[in-house]
């Protein structure tokens, strides 16, 4: 906030025809500075904010890659997006994938880091144990956990079976109602490295004072915690919240290799949709109009993460 | 290396003599009950890792077996072998064909020249809106902000046919028809991700802790603008630049979708790419699709290990500061 404060004070120049031609003689100076931000410009203008207007024409064009006609077809894209039964689907799909997999993670994520950030021998070791899932690429995490799901000889029916939780193999992916299940249960195993990274973060920072004083009250560990330590996690969870949320409404590798959004698109999230839509039955008029309706679902999450990003600094 | 962390070590007060005994037996209960929760949870983080391991020097057939063998009976690096296409077995030859190799030396490509470019464009776009002062420098500040505002998921469609559509490239005519454009191509993987708003913006914070007399001091030595960047700036920002570096290679070399869109033929093909194709069309060498599962995440666990340090503190750090 005060970074934008600081440079609009910056630019007290004068107003007027005096002030364009002291701009212009400012800018022939500093002209090497233009020079340096060109690269990144034209990047950012042709992939992204053309990339924008371009998809916002294309909603309201039937545009297939097939067919060199590309008809004005005004707002029936957004008719047929409200009353389409798939866009719905995938849209309850993410926000289950998404009110599932965030908490639990972060809940976790929690756990670890109050539980590693004490003096333990070998702390360094477990830490990296929790963080491994993090570090590999997620193609690779989705193949191995197909396999650890598969019904036939994956890893979790062969140890639920042999302790009689189970008495008959479960279709962990191509069950309809254990699908999601199993994709955020893995979701969670990914991601709680990450939310303890930023947790533990956010441990050390507390004042160790704070707690010297609760102990001398007689605060017992859960009153510590519940008036402590929450508390003062609070810019740790809220920038967590806001990230996590962003990344689960993004999901689409996991679902391509694991389920294609099977079973009966009970998997189906609003990215693998629009993938669908665009690459696979060629609608990209249609899939530019669900892209959009994502983009307006993750617009005020993106602009809290601006916000959070801003305020915190290196 | 491992234990190397950011996070320091909080040192306990020594209790107080009279109450040792009581305090002893409490933080021990404690250590119990904290190792009691951590170890077993810490290896079933780790254990898919270490089946994929075993599975990747297992027989085809051994890797169905049932119960499973987390120790190969009949360890092999046959998988390994057709992986990088070593050895004169019929076998090998006839595997190696499936090319997986190239998919490793398109990802390492692809994967360092973004790095590279990012560090490049990010820092001299990050210098510029830090250090200089010039006419509409808050408007195309605030402008690539908001490109943060825009996730890859949206832009993807019309990045797709902006990629089809190159005037002059792939076949295409200068009105950017008739070809494929950049599709299928390295340029296609790199162009969109050269630079990014997030690094930018990082590396900016970090440089305005930059005194500013240090650069004035070059000016009046007759230094050139370009070269108070390079000598003077970037030496001085080589923390931001490793936890950066760090980011964007991973990301790189994860990113997935993007590849699968513009990526038509198997000599473009990346890592990541290359395996979940593989899985998808449910084919049947499992042994090597193990061993190249963990030949791809053989460079995350290697940069992880040598940079942990920057890695640690760059994500707890990254807009954050509790």
């Amino acid at each position: 906030m005060s970074v934008a404060a600081n440079a609009v004070t910056e630019q007290a120049v004068p107003r007027g025809a005096r002030g364009l031609r002291h701009n212009l003689r400012q800018m022939r100076r500093e002209w090497s500075a233009y020079a340096f931000l060109s690269p990144a410009v034209i990047v950012f203008s042709l992939f992204t904010a053309f990339s924008l207007l371009f998809l916002l024409y294309m909603t309201f064009h039937e545009w297939s890659i097939i067919q060199p006609q590309k008809p004005y077809v005004g707002l029936d894209n957004y008719k047929d997006l409200i009353h389409d039964e798939r866009f719905k689907r995938s849209v309850i799909n993410t926000f289950y994938y998404t009110g599932a997999q965030v908490p639990l993670t972060m809940l976790v994520g929690l756990g670890v880091a109050l539980l590693l950030n004490q003096p333990l021998r070998g702390r360094g070791i477990l830490r990296t144990m929790f963080f491994l899932p993090n570090i590999t690429p997620l193609v690779v995490v989705a193949i191995v956990w197909k396999w650890l799901y598969n019904g036939d000889y994956g890893l979790f029916n062969y140890y639920l079976l042999k302790t009689h939780l189970i008495h008959d193999p479960l279709l962990w992916l191509s069950d309809k109602n254990l699908a999601m299940p199993a994709v955020v249960l893995m979701a969670v195993w990914n991601g709680v490295g990450f939310a303890m990274v930023v947790y533990l973060a956010g441990l050390q920072s507390i004042p160790e004072e704070l707690y010297e004083a609760a102990k001398v009250d007689g605060a017992g560990w859960f009153q510590r915690l519940r008036s402590i330590t929450l508390p003062m996690l609070r810019p740790s969870t809220i920038f967590l919240v806001v990230i996590e949320i962003i990344f689960s409404f993004q999901v689409f590798t996991q679902i391509f290799v694991m389920t294609s959004g099977g079973p009966v698109d009970r998997t189906t999230t609003v990215v693998y949709y629009i993938y669908e839509s665009a690459f696979k039955f060629f609608e990209m008029g249609y899939a530019s109009t669900v892209a959009f309706a994502l983009f307006l679902m993750l617009l005020v999450f993106t602009a809290l993460q601006i916000r959070i990003q801003r305020r915190g600094a290196w | 290396m491992v234990s190397a962390t950011v996070v320091e070590e909080r040192v306990e007060a020594p209790p107080a003599p009279a109450k040792r005994s009581w305090h002893f037996t409490s933080s021990t209960a404690k250590k119990v009950f904290a190792y009691g929760i951590l170890v077993p949870g810490a290896c079933l983080f780790v254990a898919p890792f270490v089946w994929l391991i075993s599975a990747s020097f297992q027989h085809v057939g051994d890797i169905f077996s049932w119960p499973p063998q987390w120790i190969p009976k009949n360890p092999t690096v046959e998988a390994y072998k057709v992986f990088f296409g070593i050895g004169a077995s019929e076998d090998v030859q006839n595997r190696a064909a499936e090319g997986v190799t190239r998919w490793f030396l398109n990802s390492a490509f692809v994967a360092t020249t973004i790095t590279v470019l990012q560090l490049l464009f990010n820092s001299m776009a990050a210098y510029v809106f830090a250090k200089r002062r010039f006419p509409g420098r808050n408007l195309i500040f605030l402008a690539f902000l908001s490109t943060m505002m825009v996730p890859p998921q949206v832009s993807l469609i019309p990045n797709y046919l902006i990629m089809k559509h190159i005037p002059l490239f792939g076949g295409n005519d200068i009105l950017g028809l008739g070809g494929h454009g950049m599709l299928d191509s390295y340029y296609g993987l790199i162009l969109p991700n050269a630079a990014a708003a997030f690094g930018i913006f990082l590396l900016r914070q970090y440089m305005q802790s930059i005194p500013d007399e240090l650069l004035d001091a070059a000016r009046i030595d007759g230094a050139s603008e370009f070269k108070i960047f390079w000598r003077v700036v970037l030496p001085l920002c080589r923390p931001a630049l490793a936890a950066m570096a760090i980011f964007t290679f991973t990301y790189a070399w994860e990113d997935f979708l993007w590849p699968l869109i513009i990526i038509s033929s198997p000599n473009h093909q990346t890592a990541p790419l290359g395996l979940a194709l593989f899985v998808v069309k449910n084919r049947t060498s499992w042994d090597v699709l193990m061993a190249g599962s963990v030949i791809a995440t053989l460079p995350m666990v290697v940069v992880f290990a040598v940079f942990q340090r920057h890695f640690i503190r760059g994500i707890s750090l990254t807009g954050l500061k509790a």
